[in-house]
């Protein structure tokens, strides 16, 4: 904890801890309205069809059916997180792209009617030639998923930054590798679901929804469905977790908002465990080919990456995701000359959204696999390798980035030390290996537009301080770390805080949670408005006790002057002294907060600093490889993480070992196994991510530094650490039996063949 | 054919009409508002859902409500008495145990479960023993803490009522 700080820096429990424990904290689906109606989605058979015809009239009739949708009842608008590539309706139009598609919606006054209903809609599909790999997607003459957009490429990045064909020349060797990252459900353990209510005298839409982005969901629904923002108000109510798959709006939002408007009536969707497998997001699965020179000791020279990421049916974040993918090519190493090429292609298949980590850690697991290979190839130490193309603070950046602090060669030597990489690599039995990966992240990011926060503190007559944050707590603590940085701003303490966080109708803006930005964007919001109320108070206080504004200070429930804390008052007193003064109550402080922006880069066509901070991690891992069954079991993780200074190390612990449970579930577990456009495991069995049997011991080390931009030093803390766990995971199975593994999931059936092939 | 059944619930007697398809988790929370035993998959493989009959732990989603008649049912509603949280609750708060909450209402029942069987679990019995609660936040491990910490503070956190030490 630093110096001086009484409540940022403690280990203090998520202020809705208790509600959490007692079974009392709200979540959507918990939620019930007088007369509430229950829809469900009808979802396309098929992978890519035509629609003909829907026939509704037979569910219409069906007793407790209140209303029938399909995509001709909804307005012809196309929705979508990232405003550029808004490619969805909210019920199909003239087409299914994939299993699952929403093609029409029933509400009625039970949901298992509602679901008998669906099974009376009566549509007429005519099939289409389908595609489900991407290689194949992308070439002349395959089927077109989205009218208009050739080779079903969405989108592509192309960018060169030096000169690589030069680098390759002037390389003692050249590698190129490929490889492949699979498809990763979110499987967050709330169902997506959401409540609408309608207000028909004065048009007012009320939406509950499980969501992490309240703001953006506004605005979609008020485009999609025609109605002014001002008329939409989103509340955000518990979210069991999220992960990135809500960060997108779907039917069930769209829909429940139409059928409110449309029957008066209060309605709510909740999705099965099936349909958010099927029907909402994944992390996309990615082709990648990397092509890498470096000088005899490891020096990276230059670097050329090309992936082809499978984005089935729609776009959702796409441009986000590859561009994402490429931009963290140039970081935690030295890249000096560099070209990525990335494209996002649709295929008849589930579709890819933002995952933990956001299109990086599929470029992560190459690269860092890859770096370990080359580290063989050229007989240095992988730590070594690590530590020599590390990058530093403050050094100049080959695509612009600004480093204002990096911890990240701290964190490879300290995670190889914790995991015993001297006395281990290469020196255990065979099955047992050690291996690492590193790996950085943004704390939101500073070059888009939108991308800001608003905070407002209020200190009342009762000497309760009253905030209000936009920021989206989906169960990582944002409104327990946000309340921390009031409290220790004004010196109250954590129990005067409340905090009412995301409600558009009452909280001012903020993004949502994504881009690992909160603490950084929504914090800094909040300490601004606490200053800002703060300041208040004290130039009275200041008068008062005839001393300088500048000599104040506030803690522990008392303002004082520095140095003499017989001069002074308790906070409450001040309160007390400031009404009766007769000066006006509340005492209100605001604060909006951006990532300074004053290069704005697309960073598509031209180099730019992405975000206000980046935080540096490495992963180091202990496996041991059953040579009977192929099982692999991780004995152990290090994360080493650079996350700045911590707000609350206990959610900060929190968040790395789960991350670093969700990154072994990649490397080792999941996947998403999709035949002819069908998802074959949508449920929790089949899927089968990590439960307490698998977890590893988890050492959490904190590399801190000091970030002059997050709050109190703060940085992006447990998104980055999903990463680099997969490969790390990987190269120490290489380590073990000395297979390389080049796909994920590594099941027991690929380490058995390799094992055999070995022989 | 619904059928009315007397359920016993947290120590109330509630008088329902079920159709014998009616699971019992549809019961508590469609039925009788008790919203803190959660849906994750209604497929028996997540946990969420998980109450104690008789001491034991079930998952309510594939059991059915006619079933649980006659038996003394535990929802998390139940756990605490009066204002004070149970151990095992304040522990998940110390402890960080949670994050998101939703796993939270089944996890504490397993473990409480748990500690009413045996005195003292190790961390391997614990693990084995909640294997069926699945968390997609923690980790876990903040949760394994969680419930050792319960048992060490307090001996009595799993015993059933009236049986403390
Ligand atoms: S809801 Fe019952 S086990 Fe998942
Ligand atoms: S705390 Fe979110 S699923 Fe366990």
């Amino acid at each position: 904890m630093k110096k001086g700080l009484n409540i940022v820096g403690t280990r203090v429990p998520m202020l809705d801890a208790g509600l959490k424990v007692k079974g009392a904290a709200q979540f959507t689906d918990d939620l019930v309205l007088p007369g509430m109606l229950f829809g469900k989605i009808l979802r396309s058979p098929l992978p890519h069809a035509r629609i003909l015809n829907i026939d509704t009239s037979r569910a219409e009739k069906l007793p407790g059916v209140r209303g029938v949708a399909t995509g001709r009842d909804i307005p012809d608008r196309q929705y979508g997180i990232v405003p550029m590539a808004k490619d969805e309706y909210a019920l199909a139009k003239d087409k299914v792209r994939y299993i699952g598609d929403d093609v029409a919606a029933v509400c009625a006054i039970d949901p298992e009617i509602a679901e008998e209903a669906l099974e009376l809609i009566d549509v007429d599909y005519e099939e289409l030639a389908a595609v489900f790999d991407p290689r194949e997607a992308i070439k002349e003459g395959a089927p077109v998923i989205h009218e208009g957009v050739k080779n079903n490429t969405s989108f592509a990045i192309n960018k060169e930054f030096g000169d690589v064909a030069r680098a390759f020349a002037e390389s003692d060797a050249v590698f190129e590798d490929r490889f492949y990252s699979q498809a990763v459900n979110h499987a967050p353990l709330e169902p997506h679901a959401a409540l609408a209510q309608f207000d028909p005298l004065n048009g007012d839409l009320t939406l509950w929804s499980s969501t992490q982005i309240p703001f953006f969901l506004r605005r979609n629904l008020s485009n999609t469905l025609q109605i002014p923002e001002s008329k939409v108000r989103v509340i955000k109510p518990k979210v069991g977790g999220g992960f990135g798959q809500k960060i997108d709006m779907f039917a069930k939002d769209f829909c429940a908002a139409w059928f409110a408007i449309h029957l008066g009536k209060p309605v709510k969707f909740v999705y099965e465990r099936e349909e958010v497998f099927i029907s909402t997001r994944q992390r996309h699965p990615m082709y990648i080919t990397v092509k890498t020179g470096v000088k005899k000791d490891g020096t990276i020279l230059g670097q050329q990456f090309q992936a082809h990421a499978d984005g089935g049916a729609y776009n959702s974040t796409a441009p986000t995701m590859i561009a994402l993918s490429c931009f963290f090519l140039m970081i935690p190493y030295h890249i000096p000359n560099l070209i990525y090429e990335g494209c996002h292609i649709y295929t008849n298949k589930p579709v890819g959204g933002a995952m933990r980590g956001h299109g990086i850690p599929q470029a992560r697991f190459a690269v860092e696999r890859q770096l370990d290979m080359i580290a063989g190839r050229m007989g240095v130490d992988p730590v070594e390798i690590r530590i020599k193309n590390s990058i530093h603070a403050g050094q100049p950046h080959s695509a612009g980035f600004v480093i204002n602090t990096c911890g990240f060669s701290e964190s490879v030597t300290r995670a190889a030390e914790s995991i015993g990489w001297q006395e281990k690599r290469g020196k255990l039995p065979l099955g047992r290996g050690v291996g690492l990966a590193g790996a950085s992240f943004p704390s939101g990011v500073s070059n888009m537009s939108h991308i800001s926060s608003g905070a407002v503190v209020q200190l009342g007559r009762d000497g309760a301080v009253n905030v209000l944050s936009g920021a989206a707590d989906i169960g990582q603590g944002a409104e327990t770390v946000i309340s921390q940085i009031v409290a220790e701003e004004l010196g109250v303490s954590l129990e005067d805080i409340r905090i009412t966080a995301a409600d558009t109708g009452i909280t001012p803006l903020d993004p949502g949670t994504f881009g690992s930005g909160v603490t950084v964007r929504a914090g800094n919001a909040a300490r601004l408005a606490a200053m800002s109320a703060r300041n208040k108070l004290f130039e009275f206080i200041a008068e008062k006790l005839e001393a300088n504004l500048a000599d104040l200070v506030a803690e522990n429930r008392n303002i004082f002057v520095k140095g003499s804390p017989e001069k002074g008052m308790t906070f409450s007193a001040a309160l007390k002294a400031y009404q009766y003064a007769d000066l006006p109550m509340p005492i209100v402080g605001r604060g909006s907060w951006m990532a300074p922006a004053s290069e704005p880069t697309t960073l598509f066509k031209e180099d730019g600093n992405f975000a206000p901070s980046y935080s540096f991690m490495t992963q180091a891992a202990e496996v041991e490889v059953d040579l009977q069954t192929g099982r692999v079991k991780l004995l152990k993780m290090v994360t080493a993480h650079d996350c700045g200074t911590p707000i609350n190390p206990m959610l900060v612990e929190g968040q790395l070992e789960g991350s670093v449970v969700g990154g072994m579930g990649q490397a080792l577990y999941e996947n998403v196994i999709v035949e002819k456009g069908q998802v074959m495991n949508p449920s929790f069995l089949d899927y089968g991510f990590p439960t307490f049997m698998e977890m590893p011991e988890i050492e959490a080390i904190e590399v801190e530094t000091d970030d002059p931009i997050g709050p109190f030093g703060a940085k992006e803390a447990g998104e980055g650490t999903q990463l680099s766990p997969a490969p790390a995971i990987v190269n120490a199975v290489y380590d073990a039996i000395g297979v390389d593994f080049m796909e994920l999931p590594i099941t027991p059936e690929k380490i058995l063949d390799a094992l055999e092939a070995k022989k | 054919m619904k059928r009315a059944i007397e359920l016993s619930i947290n120590g109330d007697t509630y008088d329902v009409l079920v159709s014998p398809n009616n699971t019992l988790l549809e019961v508590l929370r469609d039925k009788l508002g008790l919203m803190g035993t959660k849906r994750g998959c209604d497929l028996g493989a997540c946990g969420a859902c998980t109450v104690l009959i008789n001491g034991e732990a079930y998952l309510s989603c594939v059991m059915l409500a006619i079933d649980a008649g006659g038996k003394d049912i535990l929802t998390i509603e139940g756990l605490a008495e009066g204002g004070e949280l149970h151990p095992l609750q304040s522990s998940f708060v110390e402890k960080g145990g949670l994050q998101c909450g939703f796993c939270t209402p089944g996890m504490i029942l397993t473990a409480r479960a748990i500690l009413n069987e045996e005195e003292n679990p190790t961390e391997d019995v614990i693990k084995r023993k909640m294997a069926g609660n699945l968390c997609r936040c923690t980790g876990y491990k903040k949760v394994v803490e969680a419930v050792m910490s319960a048992n060490e503070s307090d001996e009595n956190a799993g015993r059933p009522e009236g049986q403390e030490a």
